[in-house]
């Protein structure tokens, strides 16, 4: 079964522990300038994002099916077993549509580089490998963020808010957006005012190419036939006018 | 009907031209390669305005989605000399496949600047993801390339005479540009399904189930428009005359394919109830109604029957419909996005120093084949091509 992150916006105190937790495990420089960033960059692939009275945290939401997986025309990425995400650079050419792609726009670049890579969470799979929870659920003193299970982090979500309905704005983001994705969120408040995208569908997105590009095989060959018939068509009509005109010519 | 012949500007007002158009010419060379080098040796950060939250900007707007389009119109010639067989357009087909090869690497240049690693430009060859768009688009473009290459060989044997060769490309001709065709439908409209997976991202008024075909049809017209401009500057560049009834006939053409894309842009946007969305006093919806102004007013003017005797309004036609090409192009991937997505993105000047480099670079390699390679068949001796 896939594991899941649970993010609860609710239990969330900005302390940045995951951050941090990170930051140190991807070795990522990590000090008070950057603490304050507020957006993902090439050296901040989780953030703890202040909005209004809440706080959002933001990072790869390992969807069920990955936008970014199916738009990459070299496959570097690959939705594994477990739930992770993950990335090969070694393949990656740097076209940048994974980036433009991603409905959550998760992926970013290294744009200072002269061998740049794209840079997302991959929520920790190696730990997760081994049968441990990511650095951030391990870091984080809250509980703000859980891992595991992704049918039992929906549970304890549905617990959550049956428990305390005036706490929580009663949806849980993640279960069908975009197909659905490997990192749920609870909050008090609407999830736009985290800076969730609201106008996404709740069907995956690849589909929306698949189901033109599968045509492509199609258009191929009966393409090419309807041009073959075309063009023999309109050959044989030239050396038949050619033949008639000279009645002793033979048709070629 | 007539043909128009174009008298040779005089001597010194030409040498004139020629040498301010050289001044200009050199500037942007010498901006682009600053910009190249600052490209190679610091990094797509240090470039161009491109960002995390707008990763594609002008480069794949422009010079790659109008880059293609724009040399659409080799494909759209070969189909109507080679397969339908027309044959009174072969005088034009040359000049159409040479401005199409030269686009196609051109396109395959500004990738090399786009991608994050071109020294592995050669990926898809081997690592393959049948489900992306993209990846289909690279396959496409790259035998699209090689076809390209074996059409316009015949150019080039021909001025080398050299009669084997010549012999093996008219052996598998018409495998070579039905393959063409087909790879050329199917790159055309998947620049526009590379779009589909951003439901999310683009503006409404763009963003339709119907991109593929939109923009195939809408490449096909440009191609069209492309032809007519490109002979009308030979003609004037190498005081050879105009091909008017040919021109002419891709006229009527130009504006049956781009009414044919207005009528269904239309009942699209109605269709998904977007046209309300024109109403709103907004900059994308300005940006809109230019484009659909730059591709209506053509169809009209063509329609009234008002360019008969009159070639230059023929050609206006012709720049109107390129431009309104590529404000859709350009509203598709950057503007339409940023009205959305609220990103801010304006090219830095080094991007468009790279841009008109490639563009510049495509009229100087046009003008010299012009002037080396038989391109204009049938082209009147005398004032035909200038000595070299
Ligand atoms: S959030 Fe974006 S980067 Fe992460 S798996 Fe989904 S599509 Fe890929
Ligand atoms: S930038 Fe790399 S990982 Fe992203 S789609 Fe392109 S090749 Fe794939």
């Amino acid at each position: 079964m896939a594991n899941a992150l649970l993010f609860d916006s609710t239990l969330c105190v900005g302390c940045k522990a995951c951050e941090t937790a990170c930051a140190e495990r991807w070795k990522l420089p990590y000090n008070e300038k950057i603490a304050e960033e507020q957006t993902l960059s090439d050296h901040k692939l989780t953030v703890v994002q202040t909005r209004g009275e809440s706080y959002a945290r933001r990072m790869c939401m390992h969807c069920a099916d990955p936008t970014c997986a199916s738009v990459c025309p070299v496959g570097a990425f690959t939705k594994t077993a477990l739930g992770p995400v993950i990335y090969d650079a070694s393949k990656c050419m740097g076209c940048r549509y994974c980036m433009f792609a991603c409905p959550f726009q998760v992926p970013v670049y290294e744009w200072g580089s002269r061998t740049p890579k794209v840079r997302k969470c991959d929520q920790c799979h190696d730990r997760q490998m081994a049968g441990k929870v990511t650095a951030c659920t391990e870091a984080c003193p809250t509980g703000a963020t859980l891992s595991g299970d992704r049918d039992a982090m929906i549970a304890e979500a549905r617990k959550r808010i049956a428990e305390n309905p005036a706490g929580y704005y009663p949806r849980i983001y993640g279960i069908q957006e975009a197909g659905g994705t490997g990192m749920l969120l609870l909050s008090k408040v609407p999830f736009e005012q985290l800076g969730m995208p609201k106008n996404l569908p709740n069907q995956p997105l690849p589909p929306l190419t698949w189901n033109v590009l599968s045509f492509v095989p199609d258009i191929a060959s009966v393409g090419s036939v309807l041009l073959g018939g075309v063009y023999w068509l309109t050959h044989r009509r030239e050396a038949v006018a050619q033949a008639e005109r000279q009645p002793e010519g033979r048709l070629s | 009907m007539t043909t128009t012949a174009l008298p040779l500007p005089r001597l010194d007002s030409l040498w004139r031209r020629i040498s301010i158009w050289r001044v200009i010419f050199y500037a942007i060379m010498a901006a682009a390669l600053y910009a190249a080098y600052l490209r190679a040796f610091h990094g797509l950060g240090s470039v161009s305005n491109l960002s995390d939250e707008f990763p594609w900007g002008i480069w794949i707007g422009f010079d790659v989605l109008c880059g293609v389009g724009l040399a659409a119109g080799g494909f759209t010639l070969v189909a109507i000399v080679h397969i339908f067989h027309i044959k009174r357009y072969q005088p034009i087909l040359r000049p159409a496949i040479l401005t199409a090869f030269l686009g196609y690497l051109l396109v395959v240049v500004a990738l090399m600047f786009d991608l994050g690693r071109p020294d592995r430009i050669w990926h898809p060859l081997v690592m393959w993801n049948p489900r992306s768009v993209m990846f289909e688009v690279a396959w496409c473009v790259m035998l699209y390339n090689t076809v390209l290459a074996l059409e316009f060989a015949p150019v080039v044997f021909e001025r080398m005479q050299w009669r084997r060769p010549m012999r093996i490309i008219q052996f598998i001709s018409p495998p070579l540009v039905i393959a063409g065709v087909i790879l050329s439908t199917l790159h055309q409209s998947s620049l526009g399904s590379l779009y589909l997976i951003v439901p999310s991202k683009l503006h409404p008024l763009w963003y339709s189930p119907l991109l593929p075909l939109l923009f195939y049809i809408s490449a096909i017209s440009v191609g069209l428009a492309m032809t007519i401009f490109e002979s009308w500057h030979s003609s004037r560049a190498f005081g050879k005359q105009l091909e008017w009834p040919l021109l002419m006939g891709l006229g009527r053409l130009l504006a049956v394919v781009l009414g044919v894309f207005l009528v269904m842009r239309l009942m699209d946007l109605s269709r998904r109830h977007a046209l309300v969305l024109a109403l709103e006093p907004r900059p994308e919806v300005y940006l809109f109604y230019i484009e659909m102004f730059l591709m209506a007013a053509p169809v009209l003017v063509l329609l009234s029957g008002a360019v008969a005797t009159r070639p230059r309004l023929l050609y206006l036609c012709s720049v109107s419909s390129i431009l309104g090409f590529i404000a859709n192009r350009l509203n598709v991937s950057v503007t339409g996005i940023q009205a959305v997505t609220g990103a801010s993105y304006v090219p830095r000047w080094t991007e468009i120093a790279i841009t008109m480099g490639l563009i510049a670079a495509g009229f100087a390699i046009f003008r010299l084949a012009a002037k080396h390679l038989p391109l204009f068949e049938h082209a009147p001796a005398g004032n035909g091509r200038e000595s070299t």
